[in-house]
C-alpha cells in the first residue's frame, strides 16, 4: 500500500495531570473516509484535538503527506493541508455567517469557490448577511464545514457533524459528506451516530479509554457487530 | 447679550468646546483602551504613559531634529507602537495565561518607570509645543470664537476614531481580531497567527495613545505628568462605557467630556468629580457598563 495520508504513531494526550491518551496509531489513506468510533469519553474528541495541535501537550509521532506536525506551532499545521470542525462548531457569534465562511486563510490551492460553496449550501447564501450565531444548529454545522471547504485543506477533521441534529438535517450533512467524497476529499470522522456512520464510513477505528481497540473496513463491518453492540452499547 | 439659564451664550459655548476638545481625547484614549483590552484582555495601565510619550516624541522631533508638527503626526505614533511591539514580546505575552489583575500590575509598574525616568529627566513643568502655522489664528462664528487648532483637533479625533471602528468593523484584520477574541485557539488552529495578531493590537492600541499624545502638545504642553492627569479620566470612560465595547468607549468618551464642560459652567465645584459619580451611577445601576454586554 502507499504511504498515507496521514500517519499517527504512539500518540499520547494530557489535559494538565490528566492522561487520556495511550499510545494510539492511526492511518488515513489519500480519498479515504475514516470513522473513528467510541463511547462517550473514549477519546476521540481528544484525538483529533491532538492531530490538530490545538490540544499542546501530546507525544509520539503525527506526519501529514510525510512532514512532521508535532513541533510546528499551531498556526502552520493548517498549512500542513488541515480542516477543523470542532466538536462544539466554533461559530463566531461577532462575525455575520459571511464573515465567519471567510475567515480562514487559504492553506493550498484547489479548495471550494464561493460559488461552490453557496450552491452547496443554499441556507448559507439566503442568510449570508446574519449573524453566525444566530443560524439554527444545523446551519451553523453546515456553515462549520463550509467554512474549511474554502480553504483548500485535503484531510478534514470533523467532530460529530451530526450531534444534536434532526434526522432531516443528519441526511443533508450525510449527503454533503458523500459530495466531499465524489470530491475526492479525504475525511476523518468522528462518530457516535452508528447508523450515519456506516452509510459514508470506508474504514472504522474503535476507541475505548484512551486506546485503539479495533480497526477494520466496510466490507467487514458485519461479522464486527457483536462485538460492537456491546463496545458502543449500541 | 444673549444668555442661556442666566449663562452668557460664548461663556457656554467656549465650555462646552473645552468639554468637546477634553472629550476628543477621551475618546481616542479610551478607544485604545477597549481595542488592546477586547483582545489582549489585558487592562492598559501604561496607556497615559504612551499618551505622554507621544508627545514628547513629538517634542524630540522638533527639538533635536527640526521635524516639525505634520511628520510627527506620523512618526510619533509609530514609535509609540514601536515601543508597544517591545513591551508585548518581552513583557505581555509571558503573563497571557495568568489571572488579568497581572497585566494591570505589570502596565501600572511600567507606567510608574516610564513616567518617573521622564520626571526625572525634564521635571514636572511643562515643554511648550508650538501649534502648527497651518492652524494658528481662530474662526469667528459670531456666537463664538473657535480657534482653528481646536477644530482640527475634534475634526482628527473623530477620524482616528472612525477609522479604527472601519478597520475593525469592515475587514479582514478586523474579523480576524473580533473572531480571535472569541475563540483565539480555532482562529489559530485555522493558521492565523494569533500571536502576531496580539502585538499588532497592543501595538496599534499604543500607538493610538502615542497620536493623542502628539494633538495633545500644542493644547495642553508636553509634560511628564500629561498621562497620569487623564488615564484616571479615561479609566472611568472606559467603565461607564462598558469594558472592551469600541463604540461604548468612543460615544462615551466624548459625551463626558460635555458633560464635564457643562458642570463647569452651572456647578464648577464639582466639575472635577462629576464623571467619577457618574461612574459609581452606572457601576450600581449597570455594572457591565452602558454599551457592554451584560
Ligand atoms: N478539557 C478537558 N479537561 C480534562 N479532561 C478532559 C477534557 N476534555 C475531555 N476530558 C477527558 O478526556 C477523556 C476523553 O474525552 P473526549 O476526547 O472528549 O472523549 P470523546 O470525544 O470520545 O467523547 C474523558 O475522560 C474526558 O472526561
Ligand atoms: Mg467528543
Amino acid at each position: 500500500m502507499t504511504e498515507p495520508l496521514l500517519q499517527v504513531k504512539g500518540l499520547q494526550a494530557w489535559y494538565g495531570e490528566s492522561h487520556v491518551l495511550h499510545g494510539v496509531d492511526l492511518q488515513v489513506h489519500r480519498g479515504e473516509t475514516v470513522t473513528l468510533l467510541g463511547r462517550n469519553g473514549a477519546g476521540k474528541t481528544t484525538t483529533l484535538k491532538s492531530i490538530m495541535g490545538v490540544l499542546r501537550k501530546r507525544q509520539g509521532e503525527i506526519r501529514l503527506n510525510g512532514k512532521d506536525l508535532m513541533g510546528l506551532p499551531l498556526h502552520q499545521i493548517a498549512y500542513a493541508g488541515l480542516g477543523f470542525v470542532p466538536e462544539e462548531r466554533g461559530i463566531f457569534s461577532g462575525l455575520s455567517v459571511h464573515e465567519n465562511l471567510m475567515l480562514p486563510p487559504k492553506v493550498a490551492d484547489g479548495g471550494f469557490t464561493l460559488d461552490e460553496i453557496y450552491h452547496l449550501f443554499p441556507n448559507l447564501a439566503e442568510r449570508r448577511n446574519s449573524q453566525g450565531t444566530k443560524l439554527s444548529g444545523g446551519e451553523q454545522q453546515m456553515l462549520a464545514i463550509a467554512r474549511i471547504l474554502r480553504t483548500g485543506a485535503n484531510i478534514l477533521l470533523l467532530d460529530e457533524p451530526t450531534e444534536g441534529l434532526a434526522p432531516v438535517i443528519v441526511q443533508r450533512i450525510g449527503d454533503v459528506i458523500r459530495a466531499l467524497k465524489a470530491k475526492g476529499m479525504t475525511i476523518l470522522l468522528v462518530e457516535q451516530n452508528f447508523r450515519f456512520a456506516r452509510k459514508v464510513a470506508d474504514r472504522f477505528y474503535v476507541m475505548e479509554d484512551g486506546h485503539m481497540i479495533d480497526t477494520f473496513t466496510a466490507d467487514e463491518l458485519e461479522g464486527r457487530m457483536d462485538s460492537l453492540n456491546e463496545t458502543l452499547g449500541l | 447679550m444673549v444668555t442661556v439659564f442666566g449663562i452668557s451664550l460664548p461663556a457656554l459655548m467656549g465650555q462646552l468646546l473645552i468639554g468637546l476638545i477634553n472629550g476628543s481625547f477621551y475618546a481616542m484614549l479610551s478607544l485604545g483602551l477597549a481595542v488592546i483590552f477586547g483582545m489582549l484582555r489585558v487592562i492598559n495601565f501604561a496607556h497615559g504613559a504612551q499618551y505622554m510619550l507621544g508627545a514628547f516624541f513629538a517634542w524630540f522631533l522638533l527639538r533635536y531634529a527640526g521635524i516639525g508638527f505634520w511628520p510627527a503626526l506620523v512618526l510619533a505614533p509609530l514609535g509609540v507602537a514601536l515601543v508597544g511591539v517591545v513591551i508585548e514580546k518581552v513583557l505581555l505575552s509571558r503573563i497571557y495565561n495568568l489571572d488579568h489583575l497581572y497585566g494591570l500590575l505589570l502596565t501600572f509598574g511600567l507606567a510608574l518607570v516610564i513616567e518617573g525616568l521622564f520626571r526625572h529627566w525634564y521635571g514636572t513643568s511643562g515643554q511648550p509645543y508650538s501649534i502648527p502655522s497651518t492652524f494658528q489664528g481662530a474662526f469667528n462664528l459670531g456666537f463664538m470664537i473657535l480657534p482653528k487648532y481646536r477644530a482640527f483637533v475634534i475634526v482628527a479625533s473623530v477620524i482616528v476614531c472612525l477609522t479604527t471602528w472601519l478597520l475593525i468593523e469592515k475587514t479582514k484584520f478586523g474579523a480576524y481580531l473580533r473572531a480571535a477574541t472569541e475563540n483565539p485557539t480555532l482562529v489559530q488552529a485555522f493558521g492565523v497567527n494569533v500571536p502576531r495578531l496580539l502585538t499588532l493590537t497592543y501595538a496599534i492600541g499604543a500607538g493610538l495613545a502615542g497620536l493623542a499624545g502628539v494633538l495633545a502638545a500644542p493644547v495642553y504642553q508636553v509634560s511628564p505628568l500629561m498621562g497620569q492627569n487623564i488615564v484616571i479620566i479615561v479609566f472611568a470612560v472606559v467603565v461607564i462605557g462598558g469594558m472592551g465595547s469600541i463604540m461604548g468607549a468612543v460615544v462615551t468618551g466624548y459625551v463626558l467630556g460635555l458633560v464635564e464642560g457643562l458642570t463647569k459652567v452651572f456647578y464648577p465645584e464639582a466639575s472635577s468629580t462629576v464623571i467619577f459619580v457618574i461612574m459609581v451611577l452606572v457601576l450600581l445601576v449597570r455594572p457591565a457598563g452602558l454599551f457592554g454586554k451584560e
